[in-house]
């Protein structure tokens, strides 16, 4: 006679904390801005509109021009952070990870400092360093004979958003660079080693032994990037304003759906558009998440030691 | 920030033990944080000289925070007795929603004319519901001593105003016009809505945009962009990246002749720089043109209609109505101008200067305020971005013209 397997209560109750927490301040607001976005309000009565606000969204000129705009700039931004941040975090962390570098330490700490500090600061800071008026980019440009380079970037349409983005670059490139830090310390020394006897040694021993190695943290690396600028906001909010001026050339999803929640101004917010706009914005991160889950992560090969 | 607040903590906490005596205690709503000093120092103790059983406390937030707090505090049934009201909507929307009190019938409303009451009542002008406090007139301040030292005086029409500015830049030794476009709001506010009314004549064209019967393609109303687009080559190096702080730290500091100004800088301004000013409303067309200046209704005072002190807060509502308080807060808070319809002496010269062109010139008020910037997409963000592009040279006078009468057409009926 089977002998009943005693209810395992421990595990509900060790998980029954954490669960009630993350449900009340993540998923049930996650389920709620879903269900917002389902709604409109006319004449101050809440009516039931299913997918409308998304059709004004995609299909309204005014909703949709914005929308657009949104999303190419916030794709180049995102395109600016891969190109530019995480080749030369890789890079950054090959150099440190290299046993005959000095000071090692202190690099590590001032490369990954600005990380922590606030977004407030590093916009405040920036805005001030590339200030035509007060700040020491034009000086120091003077200084080496290439004043004529500097230009108000911040002001310009057609700068301003790169500039952002390479800011922001400037703030994060301590996380590639840390992650894939670990990541080299990580690789047993016997594969060096052996890399070493069969005359596999600098920079093609970098190439063919170490970046198959550490191309798992790579992968996730370039998908904390992609959720974090597709849901960036504060950074040209403090830089650039709510309005992501100059003429929009900014604006981001964040800001978008910023001055449509919340209001701007004269502008009064739509908590239900608003809602649209956030949803889209988990549609389109989601959508990202589960491509590089099933399309990219599951091919990694992966080593075991 | 923190000290503020732990004061607005111990006053309120002050106010809940004070209500069990005889006197009552009314809160004030405001988001006016800059003038806290000046209501606890000089306006709650000359009402409550007078008031001895009335105490009266100025709890205000941070102006960005300001209607979001409010809103919530009154859904919630916490806010205070009186409220310090924006003009227009954000007004509007709360007494639609019952929660400011209906003040139609109150006798120092008369004070007032209709021009003022505006920014405070119903569409159709049958219901106000906030005592109208103060405005802001808008038009530009100079560096005198400059001015005396180029030998330039303030001009009366554009003609000569682009001719000093054009003197002032060959000189070299100041930027022409402390301006940026950074920020953009400047561009609009203190460009476009400051210049624009000496083409639109004022309140005629304000009411004929908002009726149809105009649109915002006609010339009178393309003319001031074009005026706009010829600023850009006398404002500082750069200009598209200089912000507001960094335009108002430029003129302080004496480095440019002309700030395109509200009159809320001018106690700022008096406090930072250390040479002489002087103000000139905008330069008109032509010479013998009819004047017009911006004068913005700026806050006013309502009731909460949930208040438990009405009698209390209406007593100090009927004073805010009269020329007494007129005087005091107009000399307290120079550059917030008193909107009653009674002769009130303004001790300070460059806010008694600005205050002088109610007499030469017709007022009238921002364009996009009244009814204008209710819909998607807002035409006060519109004009922003317009007037921004217009000044940097990325949007023709017509192009940016033409889009925001598109915007306003596309849900504005009249418009149509």
């Amino acid at each position: 006679m089977a002998e009943r397997r005693p209810v395992r209560w421990h595990i509900g109750v060790f998980l029954a904390p954490a669960v009630a927490v993350y449900t009340a301040v993540m998923i049930f607001p996650l389920f709620a801005t879903l269900d917002l976005s389902l709604y409109r309000v006319v004449d101050k009565a809440t009516h039931f509109v299913g997918l409308g606000n998304f059709a004004t969204l995609f299909g309204d000129p005014h909703w949709s021009e914005h929308f657009w705009n949104a999303l190419k700039n916030n794709t180049w931004f995102f395109l600016i952070n891969m190109a530019v941040q995480n080749p030369i975090g890789i890079g950054l962390a090959a150099l440190l990870s290299s046993p005959r570098l000095r000071f090692a330490a202190a690099y590590r700490t001032a490369i990954f400092v600005p990380t922590i500090l606030s977004f407030v600061i590093v916009g405040f800071v920036w805005k001030l360093i590339l200030s035509p008026l007060w700040g020491i980019a034009p000086d120091l440009l003077k200084a080496v004979g290439l004043r004529h380079f500097f230009a108000p970037w911040l002001g310009d349409p057609h700068y301003a958003l790169t500039t952002i983005a390479l800011i922001s670059v400037w703030q994060f490139i301590g996380i590639p660079m840390m992650l894939i830090y670990a990541a080299l310390l990580s690789i047993p020394d016997e594969v060096i080693e052996a890399a070493e006897m069969d005359g596999i040694t600098g920079i093609s021993q970098f190439w063919k032994i170490k970046l198959p190695l550490i191309l798992p943290s790579i992968g996730i690396v370039s998908i904390l990037t992609f959720v974090g600028n597709f849901n960036a906001f504060d950074l040209i909010y403090v830089a650039q304003g709510a309005l992501a001026g100059p003429d929009y050339s900014t604006d981001i999803l964040g800001t978008f759906l910023y001055r449509t929640f919340f209001g701007f101004q004269l502008q009064l917010g739509d908590p239900n558009m608003g809602a649209t706009i956030a949803t889209v914005m988990f549609a389109i991160i989601l959508a990202g998440v589960c491509l590089y889950l099933f399309g990219i992560q599951r091919r990694l090969r992966r080593y075991q030691f | 920030m923190t000290k503020t607040f732990s004061l607005l903590l111990a006053s309120t906490v002050l106010a809940g033990t004070a209500a069990w005596g005889a006197t009552t205690t009314i809160t004030i709503e405001s988001w006016r944080n800059d003038d806290l000093t000046v209501w606890q120092q000089k306006i709650i103790p000359a009402f409550e000289k007078t008031h001895p059983d009335i105490k009266v406390v100025f709890a205000p937030s941070a102006p960005t925070e300001y209607n979001a707090a409010l809103n919530s505090k009154l859904d919630a049934g916490t806010a205070g007795d009186l409220i310090t009201c924006r003009p227009f909507d954000a007004s509007l929307a709360l007494f639609k929603k019952g929660q400011l009190a209906d003040l139609s019938d109150l006798p120092e409303l008369k004070n007032f004319s209709d021009v003022a009451k505006a920014a405070w009542q119903t569409d159709d002008g049958k219901h106000t519901f906030c005592m109208p406090m103060a405005s802001v007139i808008h038009g530009f301040i100079y560096n005198a001593d400059a001015f005396t030292k180029l030998g330039i005086t303030p001009p009366k029409t554009q003609d000569e105003f682009f001719a000093d500015l054009e003197k002032i830049k060959k000189d070299g030794s100041y930027v022409p016009l402390a301006m940026g476009t950074h920020d953009q709001w400047e561009a609009a506010t203190m460009g476009y809505e400051n210049i624009g009314p000496d083409y639109w004549k004022g309140e005629e064209g304000r009411k004929a945009i908002i009726a149809g019967s105009e649109k915002l393609t006609d010339p009178q109303w393309v003319e001031p962009f074009k005026v706009l687009a010829k600023w850009a080559p006398y404002m500082g190096d750069g200009f598209q990246a200089q912000t507001y702080p960094d335009s108002q730290n430029m003129f302080t500091l004496g480095r440019a002749a002309i700030y395109p100004a509200g009159s809320w800088e001018i106690s700022g301004f008096e406090k930072q720089a250390d040479f002489k000013m002087g103000a000139f409303p905008p330069p008109l067309p032509k010479a013998g043109d009819t004047c017009y200046i911006s004068d913005q209704p700026d806050h006013a005072m309502g009731l909460n209609a949930a208040s438990k002190h009405k009698e209390a807060a209406m007593v100090f509502l009927n004073w805010v109505g009269t020329a007494d308080f007129a005087t005091l807060y107009g000399n307290a808070l120079p550059g917030f101008f008193p909107l009653i319809d009674k002769p009130v002496k303004i001790e300070d010269p460059l806010a008694n200067e600005m205050l002088s062109w109610r007499q030469s010139c017709k007022p009238t008020m921002r364009y996009t305020y009244q009814i204008l910037s209710r819909g998607t997409p807002n035409l006060e963000n519109a004009l922003w971005a317009a007037s921004a592009n217009v000044i940097n040279g990325t949007q023709t006078p017509e192009a940016a013209a033409a889009e925001l009468q598109k915007d306003l057409a596309s849900w504005y009926k009249p418009q149509q």
